[in-house]
């Protein structure tokens, strides 16, 4: 074996916005292990969680995550709602598809930019973000903020799209659409592009499934999921739609599922605001008081994938227990996969190929000295510490026996 | 016009810290250097390492990990240099304050000159704030 050489890759690099730090283990050209490093952005929110009441852990859960800060409020209105058997008004259930499905285009719009900038295709960069600031636009008029749009409640919406609003939206997924013919283009006939992402970072099925990928990760390679199908929540099965998948499992099939996704986006919302066209305004919130004692999961389909919330309650007004975990936990996991033999100008769109999301991902437990700060234990420590403990009991048990 | 003045007159050359943020602050900020609001008109440019920067954008709630890391990237910047914390995580902890692995806000770790608040503030914002501070200081 050749000699190793360790490339580091952040913690606070310019080609990521978010803090992480991946170490490629090379030998020459070639890749030969990668490991991860994260919680440079962990921030406690399972257990800040259980200090707010449900009202106010909307705000917080929409801030796992910028990108997704529609995903985690409605994995959580689900898993609220399940607990306390609510089922909300049509109207409601039409605006959180529109929300969630115009996320699900501003997202996969800032994929498609980042990916051409890891390529060195700077051009489709600005024209990716360029064309995502009509969405946000959009999001600014509904809701009244560009991000963080604070449109879930337990029970509904917090305010309604009135109709007055609807031609807008309208004439934006037309305007879009051709947009996305022009995108879709530049990236599917570019014989750049298909060199530097055909056959790159090839996931296979069995791969996917053994790491539990989910979202257009797994589609890309043929494992047809998608939660708005499987576990139809909100407007999804009030309307047509049909889940793309691709069979190559490579960068060019993951960019092809996220650029066709985003016409069936489209199509979602152009059937959800005829139909809110034809009711009533108003009606959006049901007026919820208690939360009763029980347990509730709560699943959405995230740009990314399956987002999942576990709510604990005891009946009093905020969670007991509030866990998460967000599609990229899963995902990250398969860069063992798809980075190893790559070289390292191809390992790093492999990276990016998932549209891996750290602010969500983040899960770490370590413990420190109080007084001096200093690391004493990290999680696989803690782990083995519990294993022993286990293990130490049983023994004891068996000894009294 | 001193020295600092001087250096702050022209090009302002941006390093960004992204602490432990929910991420949008940071697009934002990408934002303003895409076609709509399009920085680089004036000459400001993102920079891949600190020691070419003269601006710290400094987002997020700062957390353990972050802590040590910030202050490290603090003392290898040329000075002057001005330090900027963007929303509400960067000026106060926001939402993140009460967290268990808080260890900021920003101020208490590394003198800063500017606060742009906001949920994520608006590019319009975030540049706004650092042209009144480059004014101001230029
Ligand atoms: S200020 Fe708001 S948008 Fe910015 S990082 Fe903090 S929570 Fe996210």
């Amino acid at each position: 074996m050749g000699r190793k050489t360790l490339i580091p890759i952040g913690p606070y690099h310019p080609l990521q916005e978010e803090p992480e730090l991946f170490k490629l283990y090379c030998d020459g050209e070639i890749v030969t292990d990668i490991k991860w490093e994260t919680g440079y952005n962990h921030r406690g929110i399972e257990k800040l969680s259980e200090s707010k009441t449900y009202d106010q852990v909307f705000f917080l859960v929409e801030r796992i995550c910028g990108i997704c800060s529609t995903s985690h409020p409605f994995a959580f209105a689900n898993a609220v709602e399940e607990i306390a058997g609510i089922e909300i008004t049509d109207r409601a259930k039409y605006i959180r598809s529109v929300i969630g499905e115009l996320e699900r285009i501003h997202s996969h719009l800032l994929w498609v930019g980042l990916a051409g900038h890891f390529l060195g295709y700077n051009t489709v960069f600005m024209w990716a973000w360029k064309y995502r600031e009509p969405v946000l636009d959009l999001f600014e008029m509904i809701t009244g903020n560009r991000n963080s749009y604070a449109m879930f409640k337990v029970g509904g919406v917090r305010r309604d799209i009135e109709n007055q609003k609807i031609p807008a939206i309208r004439k934006e997924m037309s305007v879009m659409r051709k947009k996305l013919d022009l995108l879709t283009g530049a990236v599917m006939d570019d014989p750049v592009i298909h060199a530097r992402t055909k056959g790159v970072g090839v996931l296979t099925q069995q791969d996917i499934i053994d790491y539990a990928a989910v979202g257009p990760t797994a589609r890309a390679s043929g494992v047809d999921i998608d939660v708005r199908r499987d576990d139809p929540y909100a407007a999804y099965p009030l309307v047509n739609w049909k889940v793309i998948t691709a069979q190559a499992g490579d960068v060019f099939a993951k960019a092809e599922v996220r650029l066709l996704e985003m016409y069936e986006s489209a199509s979602i919302i152009e059937q959800c605001i005829d139909a809110l066209e034809k009711m009533e305004e108003g009606n959006v919130a049901l007026k919820i008081n208690d939360i009763p004692e029980g347990i509730g999961t709560g699943r959405a389909e995230a740009p990314r994938g399956e987002v999942f919330h576990f709510v604990v309650s005891d009946g009093s007004n905020s969670p007991a227990r509030h866990k998460i975990r967000a599609p990229s936990y899963t995902n990250i996991a398969t860069f063992k996969k798809s980075c190893i033999g790559q070289t390292i100008s191809d390992a790093t769109i492999s990276l990016a190929a998932v549209d891996p999301c750290y602010c969500c991902t983040e899960r770490m437990a370590a413990a420190y000295d109080a007084s001096t700060g200093e690391k004493i234990l990290n999680a696989n420590e803690l782990i083995n510490l519990s294993l022993k403990r286990t293990s130490e009991i049983r023994k004891s048990d068996a000894g009294h026996e | 016009m001193g020295f600092k003045e001087f250096c702050f007159r022209k090009s302002l050359w941006v390093f960004h810290f992204g602490g432990a943020s929910c991420n949008n602050c940071d697009i934002e900020i990408i934002d303003c250097l895409t076609p709509r609001h399009d920085l680089e008109r004036f000459g400001i440019l993102l920079v891949g390492s600190i020691r070419h920067a003269d601006v710290l954008l400094v987002n997020g709630s700062i957390n353990r990990r972050d802590k040590d890391r910030l202050l490290e990237l603090y003392n290898q910047a040329p000075k002057p240099l001005l330090v900027v914390a963007i929303g509400a995580c960067g000026c106060t902890g926001g939402i993140f304050a009460e967290g268990n692995t808080f260890a900021g806000p920003v101020d208490k770790i590394i003198p800063v000159d500017a606060y742009i608040p906001g949920c994520p503030p608006k590019p319009e914002a975030i540049i706004a704030g650092i042209v009144k501070l480059a004014g101001k200081k230029g």
